[in-house]
Protein backbone atom coordinates (compact mmCIF):
# COMPACT_ATOMS: atom_id res chain seq x y z
CA UNK A 1 0.00 0.00 0.00
CA UNK A 2 1.24 3.11 -1.25
CA UNK A 3 -0.33 5.01 1.84
CA UNK A 4 -1.50 4.40 4.99
CA UNK A 5 -4.82 6.04 5.72
CA UNK A 6 -6.06 7.05 8.79
CA UNK A 7 -8.87 5.47 10.95
CA UNK A 8 -11.30 7.52 12.57
CA UNK A 9 -12.36 5.80 16.04
CA UNK A 10 -16.03 5.20 14.37
CA UNK A 11 -14.34 2.82 11.74
CA UNK A 12 -15.06 -0.02 12.39
CA UNK A 13 -18.80 1.12 13.36
CA UNK A 14 -19.07 2.37 9.91
CA UNK A 15 -17.61 -0.95 8.64
CA UNK A 16 -20.46 -3.00 10.53
CA UNK A 17 -22.99 -0.81 9.19
CA UNK A 18 -22.14 -1.66 5.51
CA UNK A 19 -20.70 2.01 4.82
CA UNK A 20 -18.61 2.01 1.70
CA UNK A 21 -14.90 3.36 2.96
CA UNK A 22 -13.21 5.71 -0.11
CA UNK A 23 -10.00 7.66 1.07
CA UNK A 24 -10.76 11.19 1.46
CA UNK A 25 -8.03 13.61 2.73
CA UNK A 26 -5.83 11.10 4.08
CA UNK A 27 -8.29 10.05 6.52
CA UNK A 28 -10.56 6.49 5.54
CA UNK A 29 -14.04 8.06 5.51
CA UNK A 30 -17.55 6.32 4.74
CA UNK A 31 -18.73 8.17 2.06
CA UNK A 32 -22.49 5.95 1.78
CA UNK A 33 -24.44 3.87 3.76
CA UNK A 34 -27.75 3.09 2.05
CA UNK A 35 -27.19 5.78 -0.49
CA UNK A 36 -26.62 9.52 -0.85
CA UNK A 37 -29.93 10.13 -1.93
CA UNK A 38 -31.74 8.99 1.44
CA UNK A 39 -29.02 9.74 3.38
CA UNK A 40 -29.65 13.63 2.14
CA UNK A 41 -33.13 13.63 2.69
CA UNK A 42 -33.23 12.44 5.91
CA UNK A 43 -30.64 15.36 6.64
CA UNK A 44 -33.10 17.81 4.97
CA UNK A 45 -36.56 16.08 6.42
CA UNK A 46 -35.52 14.60 9.73
CA UNK A 47 -31.82 13.98 11.12
CA UNK A 48 -28.46 12.16 10.19
CA UNK A 49 -25.61 11.74 11.63
CA UNK A 50 -21.98 12.51 10.10
CA UNK A 51 -18.94 11.07 11.63
CA UNK A 52 -16.57 14.38 10.72
CA UNK A 53 -13.45 13.05 13.49
CA UNK A 54 -11.14 13.69 10.57
CA UNK A 55 -11.34 17.60 11.16
CA UNK A 56 -8.75 19.04 12.82
CA UNK A 57 -9.08 20.58 16.81
CA UNK A 58 -6.44 23.41 17.85
CA UNK A 59 -6.26 24.67 21.27
CA UNK A 60 -5.16 28.40 21.41
CA UNK A 61 -4.53 29.81 24.40
CA UNK A 62 -2.75 32.17 26.51
CA UNK A 63 -3.12 36.01 27.52
CA UNK A 64 -2.59 36.78 23.97
CA UNK A 65 -3.89 33.71 22.50
CA UNK A 66 -6.84 36.73 21.37
CA UNK A 67 -4.16 38.76 19.84
CA UNK A 68 -2.51 35.91 17.88
CA UNK A 69 -5.98 34.98 15.81
CA UNK A 70 -6.89 38.69 15.60
CA UNK A 71 -3.56 38.78 13.54
CA UNK A 72 -4.29 35.69 11.50
CA UNK A 73 -8.12 35.12 11.33
CA UNK A 74 -10.37 37.43 8.88
CA UNK A 75 -14.00 37.46 11.46
CA UNK A 76 -13.55 39.48 14.77
CA UNK A 77 -13.27 37.42 17.54
CA UNK A 78 -14.60 40.69 19.78
CA UNK A 79 -17.92 40.57 18.51
CA UNK A 80 -18.67 36.72 20.67
CA UNK A 81 -18.36 36.08 24.26
CA UNK A 82 -17.74 33.33 25.64
CA UNK A 83 -19.92 30.09 24.87
CA UNK A 84 -20.19 31.66 21.09
CA UNK A 85 -18.16 30.51 17.98
CA UNK A 86 -17.63 31.99 14.66
CA UNK A 87 -17.27 31.29 10.94
CA UNK A 88 -13.95 32.72 10.06
CA UNK A 89 -11.29 32.55 7.72
CA UNK A 90 -7.61 31.70 8.00
CA UNK A 91 -5.83 34.31 5.04
CA UNK A 92 -2.21 34.58 4.03
CA UNK A 93 -0.61 37.54 2.57
CA UNK A 94 -2.48 37.71 -0.49
CA UNK A 95 -5.53 38.22 0.62
CA UNK A 96 -5.79 34.13 -0.33
CA UNK A 97 -7.78 31.37 1.91
CA UNK A 98 -5.73 29.15 3.70
CA UNK A 99 -8.20 27.86 5.45
CA UNK A 100 -12.23 28.10 6.77
CA UNK A 101 -12.94 27.07 10.31
CA UNK A 102 -14.91 28.19 13.04
CA UNK A 103 -13.74 29.91 16.16
CA UNK A 104 -15.14 28.87 19.67
CA UNK A 105 -14.28 30.96 22.07
CA UNK A 106 -13.96 28.70 25.56
CA UNK A 107 -12.87 31.43 27.75
CA UNK A 108 -11.51 34.62 27.65
CA UNK A 109 -7.55 33.38 27.20
CA UNK A 110 -8.78 30.06 25.55
CA UNK A 111 -10.36 28.91 21.82
CA UNK A 112 -10.92 25.72 19.91
CA UNK A 113 -10.46 26.31 16.19
CA UNK A 114 -12.33 23.81 14.08
CA UNK A 115 -10.21 22.86 10.64
CA UNK A 116 -10.66 21.22 7.47
CA UNK A 117 -8.84 17.82 7.75
CA UNK A 118 -6.62 18.06 4.58
CA UNK A 119 -5.39 21.62 5.53
CA UNK A 120 -5.20 20.74 9.47
CA UNK A 121 -0.86 20.87 8.80
CA UNK A 122 -0.44 23.59 6.83
CA UNK A 123 -2.64 25.70 9.22
CA UNK A 124 -1.09 24.70 12.90
CA UNK A 125 2.46 25.55 10.63
CA UNK A 126 1.19 28.84 9.35
CA UNK A 127 -0.38 29.45 13.42
CA UNK A 128 2.72 28.35 14.48
CA UNK A 129 5.39 30.36 12.74
CA UNK A 130 2.98 33.55 14.11
CA UNK A 131 2.69 32.75 17.79
CA UNK A 132 3.37 35.57 20.44
CA UNK A 133 4.95 35.07 23.24
CA UNK A 134 1.86 34.50 25.42
CA UNK A 135 0.01 32.85 23.09
CA UNK A 136 -0.17 28.77 22.62
CA UNK A 137 -1.31 26.42 19.94
CA UNK A 138 -1.63 22.99 20.47
CA UNK A 139 -3.14 20.21 17.74
CA UNK A 140 -5.10 18.02 20.35
CA UNK A 141 -6.96 16.54 17.13
CA UNK A 142 -6.16 13.08 18.43
CA UNK A 143 -8.04 13.68 21.63
CA UNK A 144 -11.44 14.45 19.85
CA UNK A 145 -14.01 12.56 17.92
CA UNK A 146 -16.67 14.80 16.20
CA UNK A 147 -20.22 13.39 14.96
CA UNK A 148 -22.27 16.22 13.44
CA UNK A 149 -26.22 15.43 13.78
CA UNK A 150 -27.90 17.51 11.88
CA UNK A 151 -31.77 18.30 10.60
CA UNK A 152 -34.71 20.09 11.24
CA UNK A 153 -35.11 17.55 14.08
CA UNK A 154 -31.85 17.09 15.31
CA UNK A 155 -31.87 18.96 18.47
CA UNK A 156 -35.16 17.32 19.42
CA UNK A 157 -34.09 13.40 18.58
CA UNK A 158 -30.73 13.85 21.13
CA UNK A 159 -33.37 15.81 23.77
CA UNK A 160 -31.56 18.75 24.03
CA UNK A 161 -32.71 22.26 24.81
CA UNK A 162 -32.84 24.39 22.00
CA UNK A 163 -30.11 27.41 21.45
CA UNK A 164 -28.99 29.43 19.10
CA UNK A 165 -26.76 28.85 16.06
CA UNK A 166 -23.24 29.48 16.69
CA UNK A 167 -23.57 29.04 20.53
CA UNK A 168 -21.98 25.79 22.51
CA UNK A 169 -22.35 24.77 25.95
CA UNK A 170 -20.65 21.41 27.88
CA UNK A 171 -23.81 19.02 27.59
CA UNK A 172 -24.66 15.24 28.08
CA UNK A 173 -25.92 12.94 25.75
CA UNK A 174 -27.77 9.66 27.58
CA UNK A 175 -24.72 9.73 29.98
CA UNK A 176 -21.83 10.68 27.69
CA UNK A 177 -20.37 13.64 28.54
CA UNK A 178 -19.81 15.96 25.18
CA UNK A 179 -19.24 19.92 23.52
CA UNK A 180 -22.72 20.84 21.60
CA UNK A 181 -21.92 23.43 18.95
CA UNK A 182 -25.12 24.47 17.42
CA UNK A 183 -23.05 24.64 13.89
CA UNK A 184 -23.17 22.49 10.83
CA UNK A 185 -22.51 22.38 7.00
CA UNK A 186 -25.94 21.09 5.76
CA UNK A 187 -27.99 24.37 6.30
CA UNK A 188 -29.83 22.30 9.08
CA UNK A 189 -30.04 22.90 12.24
CA UNK A 190 -28.57 20.78 14.45
CA UNK A 191 -25.79 20.23 15.91
CA UNK A 192 -21.76 19.36 16.05
CA UNK A 193 -20.85 16.62 19.36
CA UNK A 194 -17.41 16.82 20.40
CA UNK A 195 -16.18 14.32 22.79
CA UNK A 196 -13.12 12.84 24.09
CA UNK A 197 -12.22 9.57 21.63
CA UNK A 198 -12.71 6.99 24.01
CA UNK A 199 -16.80 8.36 24.22
CA UNK A 200 -16.96 8.30 20.13
CA UNK A 201 -18.53 4.53 20.07
CA UNK A 202 -20.72 5.04 22.68
CA UNK A 203 -22.22 8.45 21.70
CA UNK A 204 -22.57 7.25 17.84
CA UNK A 205 -24.21 4.47 19.33
CA UNK A 206 -26.65 6.32 21.25
CA UNK A 207 -27.56 8.77 18.37
CA UNK A 208 -28.33 6.54 16.40
CA UNK A 209 -30.42 4.64 18.56
CA UNK A 210 -32.22 7.98 18.89
CA UNK A 211 -33.47 7.98 15.22
CA UNK A 212 -30.52 9.48 13.40
CA UNK A 213 -29.59 8.29 9.90
CA UNK A 214 -25.85 7.45 9.39
CA UNK A 215 -24.85 9.66 6.58
CA UNK A 216 -21.41 9.68 4.45
CA UNK A 217 -19.46 12.28 2.77
CA UNK A 218 -21.53 12.03 -0.31
CA UNK A 219 -24.68 13.33 1.03
CA UNK A 220 -22.07 15.62 3.27
CA UNK A 221 -21.35 17.25 0.17
CA UNK A 222 -24.84 17.14 -1.48
CA UNK A 223 -25.85 18.94 1.26
CA UNK A 224 -23.50 21.54 1.46
CA UNK A 225 -23.41 22.16 -1.87
CA UNK A 226 -27.42 23.19 -1.71
CA UNK A 227 -26.78 25.69 0.84
CA UNK A 228 -24.06 27.16 -0.90
CA UNK A 229 -21.52 26.39 1.72
CA UNK A 230 -18.01 26.65 0.01
CA UNK A 231 -15.60 23.77 0.56
CA UNK A 232 -11.83 24.60 1.09
CA UNK A 233 -9.59 23.11 -1.94
CA UNK A 234 -12.40 23.55 -4.69
CA UNK A 235 -14.44 26.90 -4.13
CA UNK A 236 -12.06 28.46 -1.96
CA UNK A 237 -8.51 28.04 -2.08
CA UNK A 238 -4.71 29.76 -0.87
CA UNK A 239 -5.36 31.36 -4.81
CA UNK A 240 -8.90 33.04 -3.73
CA UNK A 241 -9.83 35.64 -1.87
CA UNK A 242 -13.17 35.98 0.15
CA UNK A 243 -14.38 38.93 -1.38
CA UNK A 244 -14.29 36.72 -4.62
CA UNK A 245 -16.15 34.12 -2.73
CA UNK A 246 -18.66 35.79 -1.46
CA UNK A 247 -17.27 35.91 2.09
CA UNK A 248 -16.79 39.45 3.03
CA UNK A 249 -19.52 38.95 5.73
CA UNK A 250 -16.73 37.17 7.56
CA UNK A 251 -14.05 39.33 6.79
CA UNK A 252 -13.85 42.41 9.22
CA UNK A 253 -12.00 44.87 6.86
CA UNK A 254 -12.22 47.98 9.60
CA UNK A 255 -9.50 45.42 11.66
CA UNK A 256 -5.91 44.61 11.15
CA UNK A 257 -5.18 40.98 9.59
CA UNK A 258 -3.20 38.83 7.13
CA UNK A 259 -4.03 39.89 3.69
CA UNK A 260 -6.43 42.74 5.10
CA UNK A 261 -5.06 45.28 2.63
CA UNK A 262 -5.13 43.49 -0.23
CA UNK A 263 -9.26 42.81 0.49
CA UNK A 264 -9.53 45.99 1.42
CA UNK A 265 -8.29 47.02 -2.03
CA UNK A 266 -10.37 44.63 -3.76
CA UNK A 267 -13.46 45.87 -2.08
CA UNK A 268 -13.30 48.57 -3.08
CA UNK A 269 -12.28 47.78 -6.94
CA UNK A 270 -14.58 45.17 -6.84
CA UNK A 271 -13.28 41.65 -7.44
CA UNK A 272 -12.96 39.93 -11.10
CA UNK A 273 -15.07 37.66 -10.59
CA UNK A 274 -17.44 36.08 -8.21
CA UNK A 275 -18.52 32.80 -7.12
CA UNK A 276 -22.08 32.13 -7.22
CA UNK A 277 -24.47 29.25 -7.39
CA UNK A 278 -26.73 27.99 -10.06
CA UNK A 279 -29.24 25.73 -11.33
CA UNK A 280 -29.17 23.65 -14.22
CA UNK A 281 -32.07 24.22 -16.94
CA UNK A 282 -31.40 20.65 -19.19
CA UNK A 283 -30.52 17.50 -18.00
CA UNK A 284 -27.17 17.62 -17.06
CA UNK A 285 -24.79 17.44 -13.81
CA UNK A 286 -22.18 20.05 -13.49
CA UNK A 287 -18.18 18.94 -11.60
CA UNK A 288 -15.94 21.11 -10.93
CA UNK A 289 -13.47 21.87 -13.55
CA UNK A 290 -15.91 22.47 -16.16
CA UNK A 291 -15.87 25.68 -18.39
CA UNK A 292 -18.24 28.53 -18.10
CA UNK A 293 -18.89 30.38 -21.61
CA UNK A 294 -17.57 33.67 -21.17
CA UNK A 295 -14.85 33.22 -18.72
CA UNK A 296 -16.27 31.31 -15.72
CA UNK A 297 -15.71 27.88 -13.83
CA UNK A 298 -17.81 25.44 -12.32
CA UNK A 299 -15.66 24.87 -8.72
CA UNK A 300 -18.26 22.34 -7.05
CA UNK A 301 -21.41 20.60 -8.88
CA UNK A 302 -23.83 17.78 -7.91
CA UNK A 303 -27.20 16.38 -8.52
CA UNK A 304 -29.58 18.09 -5.99
CA UNK A 305 -31.44 15.07 -4.54
CA UNK A 306 -33.94 18.04 -3.32
CA UNK A 307 -34.60 19.72 -6.47
CA UNK A 308 -34.07 16.21 -8.94
CA UNK A 309 -31.33 18.21 -11.27
CA UNK A 310 -27.38 19.35 -11.40
CA UNK A 311 -26.69 22.24 -9.34
CA UNK A 312 -23.23 23.97 -8.44
CA UNK A 313 -21.39 26.80 -7.37
CA UNK A 314 -18.80 28.14 -9.38
CA UNK A 315 -17.08 31.42 -10.38
CA UNK A 316 -18.46 33.67 -13.40
CA UNK A 317 -17.17 37.02 -14.15
CA UNK A 318 -18.66 40.06 -11.85
CA UNK A 319 -20.43 41.86 -14.66
CA UNK A 320 -22.51 38.47 -15.06
CA UNK A 321 -23.03 37.60 -11.70
CA UNK A 322 -27.20 38.66 -11.38
CA UNK A 323 -29.29 36.47 -10.10
CA UNK A 324 -31.27 34.80 -12.90
CA UNK A 325 -28.32 35.33 -15.24
CA UNK A 326 -28.03 32.45 -17.91
CA UNK A 327 -25.17 30.89 -18.00
CA UNK A 328 -23.66 28.15 -20.67
CA UNK A 329 -21.52 25.26 -18.60
CA UNK A 330 -19.52 22.87 -21.19
CA UNK A 331 -20.57 19.73 -19.80
CA UNK A 332 -17.51 17.98 -21.79
CA UNK A 333 -18.25 19.06 -24.96
CA UNK A 334 -21.99 19.63 -24.92
CA UNK A 335 -23.32 23.03 -24.01
CA UNK A 336 -25.80 22.93 -21.33
CA UNK A 337 -28.14 25.84 -19.79
CA UNK A 338 -28.21 26.64 -16.39
CA UNK A 339 -29.39 30.07 -14.34
CA UNK A 340 -28.02 32.22 -11.71
CA UNK A 341 -30.21 31.30 -8.04
CA UNK A 342 -30.00 32.84 -4.66
CA UNK A 343 -28.36 31.19 -2.09
CA UNK A 344 -29.25 28.90 -0.48
CA UNK A 345 -29.64 26.77 -3.32
CA UNK A 346 -31.88 24.68 -0.99
CA UNK A 347 -32.41 24.14 2.40
CA UNK A 348 -35.66 23.30 4.79
CA UNK A 349 -38.56 25.41 5.71
CA UNK A 350 -37.34 24.77 8.95
CA UNK A 351 -34.02 25.70 8.25
CA UNK A 352 -35.18 28.81 6.61
CA UNK B 1 -34.89 -0.65 -4.56
CA UNK B 2 -31.61 -1.39 -5.66
CA UNK B 3 -31.46 -4.75 -7.61
CA UNK B 4 -29.18 -7.27 -5.75
CA UNK B 5 -26.13 -9.12 -7.09
CA UNK B 6 -27.19 -11.34 -10.36
CA UNK B 7 -25.42 -12.11 -13.51
CA UNK B 8 -27.93 -13.55 -16.05
CA UNK B 9 -26.61 -16.80 -18.03
CA UNK B 10 -28.23 -15.94 -21.37
CA UNK B 11 -26.01 -12.42 -21.72
CA UNK B 12 -22.74 -11.94 -23.34
CA UNK B 13 -20.42 -9.39 -21.24
CA UNK B 14 -17.62 -6.77 -21.98
CA UNK B 15 -15.06 -6.64 -19.34
CA UNK B 16 -15.68 -2.95 -18.89
CA UNK B 17 -19.08 -4.43 -16.94
CA UNK B 18 -22.00 -4.03 -19.95
CA UNK B 19 -23.71 -6.67 -21.07
CA UNK B 20 -25.74 -7.71 -24.64
CA UNK B 21 -28.43 -9.89 -24.96
CA UNK B 22 -28.32 -10.87 -29.37
CA UNK B 23 -31.61 -11.52 -30.67
CA UNK B 24 -31.23 -12.29 -34.68
CA UNK B 25 -29.06 -9.33 -36.00
CA UNK B 26 -30.67 -6.84 -32.80
CA UNK B 27 -29.08 -6.74 -29.20
CA UNK B 28 -30.44 -4.88 -26.47
CA UNK B 29 -27.17 -3.30 -24.19
CA UNK B 30 -26.79 -1.97 -20.79
CA UNK B 31 -24.35 -1.62 -18.04
CA UNK B 32 -23.71 -4.76 -15.03
CA UNK B 33 -25.02 -5.58 -11.34
CA UNK B 34 -21.51 -4.53 -10.75
CA UNK B 35 -21.18 -1.00 -12.81
CA UNK B 36 -24.34 0.33 -11.60
CA UNK B 37 -23.42 -0.56 -7.66
CA UNK B 38 -19.91 0.97 -8.34
CA UNK B 39 -21.31 4.11 -9.28
CA UNK B 40 -24.22 3.90 -6.83
CA UNK B 41 -27.58 5.36 -7.55
CA UNK B 42 -27.75 6.55 -11.40
CA UNK B 43 -29.21 10.63 -11.49
CA UNK B 44 -28.33 10.89 -15.38
CA UNK B 45 -28.04 8.58 -18.56
CA UNK B 46 -26.70 11.06 -21.43
CA UNK B 47 -28.12 8.57 -24.28
CA UNK B 48 -27.09 8.47 -27.52
CA UNK B 49 -29.15 9.72 -30.39
CA UNK B 50 -31.80 7.23 -32.52
CA UNK B 51 -29.91 6.38 -35.92
CA UNK B 52 -26.22 6.64 -34.63
CA UNK B 53 -23.62 4.20 -34.83
CA UNK B 54 -21.74 2.94 -31.67
CA UNK B 55 -18.52 1.19 -32.69
CA UNK B 56 -17.28 -1.94 -30.10
CA UNK B 57 -14.98 -0.69 -27.06
CA UNK B 58 -15.87 3.03 -27.62
CA UNK B 59 -17.81 5.06 -25.72
CA UNK B 60 -21.36 5.50 -26.68
CA UNK B 61 -23.28 7.14 -23.65
CA UNK B 62 -22.49 7.84 -19.85
CA UNK B 63 -24.35 7.06 -16.68
CA UNK B 64 -23.97 9.80 -13.91
CA UNK B 65 -24.45 8.68 -9.96
CA UNK B 66 -24.51 12.01 -7.13
CA UNK B 67 -20.48 11.37 -6.93
CA UNK B 68 -18.95 10.36 -10.82
CA UNK B 69 -19.53 10.05 -14.51
CA UNK B 70 -18.63 6.71 -16.56
CA UNK B 71 -18.46 6.61 -19.76
CA UNK B 72 -20.59 3.36 -21.53
CA UNK B 73 -18.93 1.27 -23.40
CA UNK B 74 -20.24 -0.76 -26.25
CA UNK B 75 -19.68 -4.28 -26.00
CA UNK B 76 -21.13 -4.53 -29.86
CA UNK B 77 -21.52 -2.41 -33.26
CA UNK B 78 -24.34 -1.65 -34.77
CA UNK B 79 -27.27 1.22 -35.40
CA UNK B 80 -28.68 2.50 -32.15
CA UNK B 81 -32.44 1.79 -33.33
CA UNK B 82 -33.94 2.41 -29.84
CA UNK B 83 -33.18 4.50 -26.43
CA UNK B 84 -34.69 3.27 -23.50
CA UNK B 85 -36.47 6.79 -22.66
CA UNK B 86 -37.65 5.01 -19.00
CA UNK B 87 -33.86 4.89 -18.37
CA UNK B 88 -33.37 8.67 -19.19
CA UNK B 89 -35.70 9.98 -17.56
CA UNK B 90 -35.99 7.63 -14.32
CA UNK B 91 -32.60 7.09 -14.29
CA UNK B 92 -32.61 5.20 -10.71
CA UNK B 93 -34.39 2.16 -13.06
CA UNK B 94 -31.08 1.38 -14.13
CA UNK B 95 -29.96 0.37 -10.73
CA UNK B 96 -33.25 -0.92 -9.87
CA UNK B 97 -33.22 -3.70 -12.93
CA UNK B 98 -30.55 -3.36 -14.65
CA UNK B 99 -30.79 -6.09 -16.95
CA UNK B 100 -34.72 -5.69 -17.59
CA UNK B 101 -36.17 -2.03 -17.85
CA UNK B 102 -32.89 -0.67 -16.95
CA UNK B 103 -31.41 -1.24 -20.80
CA UNK B 104 -29.91 1.93 -22.19
CA UNK B 105 -30.27 1.13 -25.43
CA UNK B 106 -31.36 -1.55 -28.72
CA UNK B 107 -28.78 -1.61 -31.58
CA UNK B 108 -29.16 -3.28 -35.72
CA UNK B 109 -25.53 -5.10 -35.16
CA UNK B 110 -22.87 -4.00 -38.13
CA UNK B 111 -20.76 -6.94 -37.87
CA UNK B 112 -22.67 -10.08 -35.81
CA UNK B 113 -19.43 -12.12 -35.64
CA UNK B 114 -18.20 -9.34 -33.05
CA UNK B 115 -20.76 -11.76 -30.48
CA UNK B 116 -17.86 -14.30 -30.50
CA UNK B 117 -15.84 -11.96 -28.90
CA UNK B 118 -17.87 -11.26 -25.57
CA UNK B 119 -17.45 -13.01 -22.41
CA UNK B 120 -19.69 -15.78 -21.53
CA UNK B 121 -21.34 -15.06 -17.69
CA UNK B 122 -18.03 -17.38 -16.19
CA UNK B 123 -15.68 -15.54 -17.74
CA UNK B 124 -17.49 -12.04 -16.78
CA UNK B 125 -17.87 -13.07 -13.01
CA UNK B 126 -13.92 -13.84 -13.02
CA UNK B 127 -13.34 -10.60 -14.49
CA UNK B 128 -15.61 -9.47 -11.26
CA UNK B 129 -14.06 -11.56 -9.03
CA UNK B 130 -10.77 -9.63 -10.37
CA UNK B 131 -11.78 -6.38 -9.20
Amino acid sequence: MAQTLQRTPLHDAHVALGARMVPFAGWEMPVQYEGVIAEHKAVRTDCGAFDVSHMGEFEVEGPRATELLQATLSNDLDRIGVGQAQYTLLTNERGGIIDDLIAYKLDEFRYLAVVNAANRRADFEWLKERELPGSDVRDVSDEYALVAVQGPRAVERLGLPDAPQFTFAEGEIDGIECMVNRTGYTGEKGCEILVMTEDAVPLWDRVLERGAVPCGLGARDTLRIEACFPLHGQDITPDTDAISAGLSWCCRLEKEFSGAQVLRETKAHGPERKLVPFVMDEKAVPRAGMPIEGGGEVTSGTHSPMLDRGVGLGYVPAGDAAVDTELTIDVRGRARRAHIVKRPIYTSEEAA
Amino acid sequence: MAATESYPPELKYHREHDWARVDGDEATLGITWFAQDALGELVHYEAPDEGSTVTKDQPYGEVESVKAVSDVIAPLSGEVVEVNRKAVDEPETVNEDPYGEGWLVRIRMSDSPEVDSLLDVDAYKQVVAEQ
